[in-house]
């Protein structure tokens, strides 16, 4: 079922990480990612696991629920590490087979490029879990505020945005809708060359575009109702405040490359 | 003769596996036999859009049975598709499911899926716009330009040219004023008269189903509460109250005369309302 | 303005409007002479058939239409006025028939704030307003929620407490239960029947169910473009052959009192109530 998809899902709770300020976590997405892409030793390799592990443990978030959230992703994962296997060439040879040869230096940067991979997706992940998509956007808009100088709608587009989460699970179950009542109409989207498949698409791709531009319109009306005439002179329920774990949280990342960068440079 | 659709302990489980697993349907049986007109009732979530969607094969049981005319619609991939036309479904808000350029070539694509000829294709399509009262003028403009009610009935088209032997529609009045109820529902009534095929209507509106029903499915969570002649379902207003529905006004009425000690029948539309206080002002009366 | 009084929230006056035609084809009257009055306090329910311009008229009581002709005003102040714009939806907020196209928010709370924050209110208030209003619609234990996991009627009550958080004098709902079911659509009437009662909030109910109408202190009925009846449910009720004229019908108490005098009975027409109507059956039968 197309419902089943989890898109950036948001799981609602109270842990630290979830209090956190939006653009705190935004800020230290960003720090994490760099830290990442610094590392190149077993042995950051290994701080910047325990680091995620120890926000994964602090968010409460189930770790099977992360690790579904991968399944799609799977395939390219196989891909960097298989393209790693094969074409780092050094250290010594472990095995040669007709034109491939597989060295521990390619064992090892595999393994490393697929956790990089890995651990970047999943604090990415863990992100979206912790945030709820207005908080995101609301933080994105913060953060991009300066950027309003330079004649970037940046409210506009966060506000976008937050309607395009909103709808996406509508969207879904009316898709899965219109998807079953053509078929109770005969419609087949298994069978059939591929020119004949996307021609099946037709009877979805119509009702669901129109319906999409009615609900547009019906929306902007009800915003309309409800007093919306853009960003200016808006004010939020929620505003942005940095309390105490902000700041210690920004510690630890500005730490945290320190250290990373500490390693790299005393060569571990 | 067989029922035309045997439904036996028919559980179906949505998402099996995930954290939003969902017993949708649990443990069902009930069977249908050839032009009755059956309600089904129940609030939003009971199982009532689910159950439908087993009975013409979109959805797969995860035990239990669906028998079209005697058969097991999942024993061979060939009943599994004929189910899909034999049992015609009319999903809610059906309007908005139209695409094609023109209403002819929208009624058209059940039948052209069923792989018939352009002239049986042309056939149905003109007996299924005439069963929903839409003239041959009507077939050539675009669906788009019609008028709600209209473009509901092209709809409802669609798939009564299919020749469906039984015909499931989900709230196919939603929305629309008394006139335009009526015009659904009577063109619903021509073609099980015409066709002797069977009902099976998803009702909000107990007086709809009261009046035009000869029985009533009602579903409560996930399970099928009750299955009975619509006076015996409306006689319990209790539970119906309870699982989210009302009864009748009539009914209403009548259970309000009982309580002021008068001995009436249950009845559950007007006309039989009026009969009943005929009978006990004692037959004619001249005003 | 002829004829202000402070009293009226909502003043139409000789409204005229006609829906501008789409190329060179000329535009559809909805309107040409409509006049209505609008209480502050009171409850008042609009009934007509599809496309009679209810949901045109709604719209012209927040400036989401203006009328071609005429004058409409609101809490004295001219709609056409595009100063006075804000003032005008800050008092009157509507409600739509889709639940789901008018939730902005992917969190209950966030979607109710919507109104407030654009109204420029500081954020401990905001933060008052919607727990006030989430509490009083009673989806106060769901500000967490996401919107698209609500049943209808609760999704139709989160719009609700997006509008009260607004603080409007009066809110205009037009066709709010159409997609309901039973136990949605007495969820939602109830909630704004508590509104107008203890709030003291404006309603107008824009609907196709006599039930709901019934229960409004006054009904007015549209046809044509034209107010074809206005007084109280009973009033408006007891015209049986005026509405079934219209397309309409009367609640089925009414119904069956008219029905029983056309066959030589003597009952009154304005037992809106199961209980009224059975003791004046119950009085006819005794007599």
């Amino acid at each position: 079922m197309l419902k089943d998809i989890t898109l950036g899902q948001y799981f609602p709770g109270k842990s630290v990480i979830h209090r956190l300020d939006p653009r705190t976590k935004l800020v230290m997405l960003v720090v994490y990612i760099v830290a990442l892409f610094l590392a190149d030793s077993w042995v950051s390799y290994g701080l910047m696991f325990l680091f995620l592990v120890s926000v994964i443990g602090l968010s409460t978030i189930p770790p099977k629920a992360i690790a579904r959230g991968m399944k799609p992703l799977v395939v390219i994962l196989i891909f960097t590490g298989v393209l790693n296997l094969f074409f780092t060439q050094d250290g010594t040879v472990l095995l040669h087979f007709w034109i491939f040869t597989i060295t521990t230096g390619g064992l090892s940067r595999a393994v490393m490029m697929m956790s990089r991979i890995l651990m970047l997706i999943t604090g990415t992940f863990l992100l979206t879990y912790t945030t709820s998509p207005i908080a995101l956007t609301d933080g994105l808009e913060s953060l991009m505020k300066p950027l309003k100088k330079i004649g970037v709608p940046v409210h506009e587009l966060s506000m976008m945005m937050c309607i395009a989460l909103r709808f996406i699970p509508t969207l879904i179950e009316e898709t899965d809708k219109i998807m079953s009542a053509q078929k109770a109409r005969g419609a087949d989207f298994e069978t059939g060359s591929l020119m004949e498949r996307a021609k099946a698409l037709i009877p979805i791709l119509v009702p669901l575009f129109i319906s999409a531009f009615r609900r547009a319109d019906e929306l902007a009306t009800a915003m309309e109702c409800r007093c919306y005439q853009g960003g200016e002179g808006r004010t939020k329920m929620k505003l942005l405040h940095y309390h105490r774990e902000d700041f210690l949280s920004y510690g630890v990342g500005a730490a945290l490359v320190v250290v990373v960068i500490g390693l790299k440079t005393v060569g571990l | 003769m067989k029922p035309i659709l045997e439904v036996s302990n028919l559980n179906y489980i949505y998402s099996v596996g995930t954290p939003f697993e969902h017993k949708a349907l649990d443990n069902i049986s009930f069977s249908v036999e050839r032009g009755e007109f059956i309600g089904i009732i129940g609030h939003t979530g009971s199982g009532k859009s689910t159950l439908m969607q087993q009975l013409n094969g979109l959805l797969k049981p995860t035990s239990g049975q669906v028998l079209l005319d005697g058969e097991d619609i999942w024993s061979d991939k060939k009943l599994t598709r004929q189910a899909r036309f034999r049992v015609g479904l009319v999903f809610q808000y059906p309007e908005y499911q139209l695409f094609e350029e023109t209403v002819y070539r929208d009624i058209a694509f059940g039948p052209k899926n069923m792989g018939l000829n352009e002239q049986e294709i042309d056939r149905r399509v003109r007996e299924a716009a005439g069963f929903v009262g839409l003239t041959p003028e009507q077939l050539e403009v675009s669906p788009f330009d019609l008028s709600g009610g209209q473009k509901r009935r092209v709809a409802i088209a669609g798939v009564i040219a299919m020749e469906p032997e039984v015909l499931i529609l989900d709230e196919p009045t939603a929305g629309l004023d008394p006139v335009g109820r009526a015009e659904i529902l009577g063109n619903v009534e021509t073609y099980r008269r015409a066709r002797n095929a069977t009902i099976m209507m998803v009702s909000h509106s107990m007086e709809d189903v009261a009046r035009l029903t000869d029985r009533l499915l009602v579903m409560n969570g996930s399970k099928l509460a009750m299955d009975a002649a619509p006076a015996q379902v409306f006689s319990h207003a209790e539970e119906l109250v309870q699982m989210g529905l009302n009864i009748p006004q009539v009914t209403q009425v009548f259970l309000n005369l009982k309580k002021l000690g008068l001995d009436v029948a249950n009845v559950y539309t007007i006309e039989q309302a009026v009969a009943e206080i005929k009978r006990l002002r004692g037959g004619a009366v001249n005003a | 303005m002829e004829g202000f009084n402070l009293s009226d929230i909502i003043s139409v006056e000789h409204l005229a409007y006609t829906y501008p035609g789409v190329e060179d084809t000329p535009g559809v009257p909805v309107f040409e002479d409509m006049n209505l009055k609008i209480q502050e306090g009171s409850f008042v329910a609009v009934l007509g058939t599809n496309g009679c311009g209810k949901s045109t008229l709604a719209k012209h009581f927040n400036s989401i239409l203006l009328p071609t002709g005429g004058k409409v005003y609101v809490c004295g102040i001219d709609t056409a006025n595009e100063d006075r714009i804000m003032t005008v939806r800050h008092n009157v907020g509507m409600v739509f028939q889709n639940p789901d196209n008018q939730i902005v928010a992917n969190v209950v709370e966030e979607d109710v704030a919507f109104g407030p924050e654009n109204l420029g209110v500081s954020s401990p208030e905001i933060r008052r307003r919607v727990d006030t209003a989430l509490k009083q619609v009673g989806m106060y234990e769901y500000r967490e929620h996401a919107p698209h996991l609500l049943s209808g009627g609760q999704k139709q009550r989160v719009a609700i407490a997006g509008i009260i958080a607004m603080e409007p004098k009066c809110i205009v709902l037009d066709e709010p239960t159409a997609m309901l079911d039973p136990r949605g659509r007495r969820e939602v009437i109830d909630t704004v029947s508590r509104l107008n009662r203890e709030k003291g909030i404006t309603v107008v109910l824009i609907t196709h169910h006599m039930d709901e109408a019934a229960r409004a202190d006054r009904v007015v009925v549209l046809d044509k473009g034209k107010v074809a009846a206005d007084g109280t449910p009973r009033e408006v009720f007891s015209q049986v052959e005026l509405l079934h004229s219209i397309g309409l019908a009367s609640p089925e108490t009414v119904e069956l009192c008219w029905e029983l005098n056309r066959q030589g009975f003597d009952l009154s027409l304005d037992a809106l109530e199961p209980e009224e109507c059975a003791q004046a059956l119950y009085n006819a039968v005794k007599a």
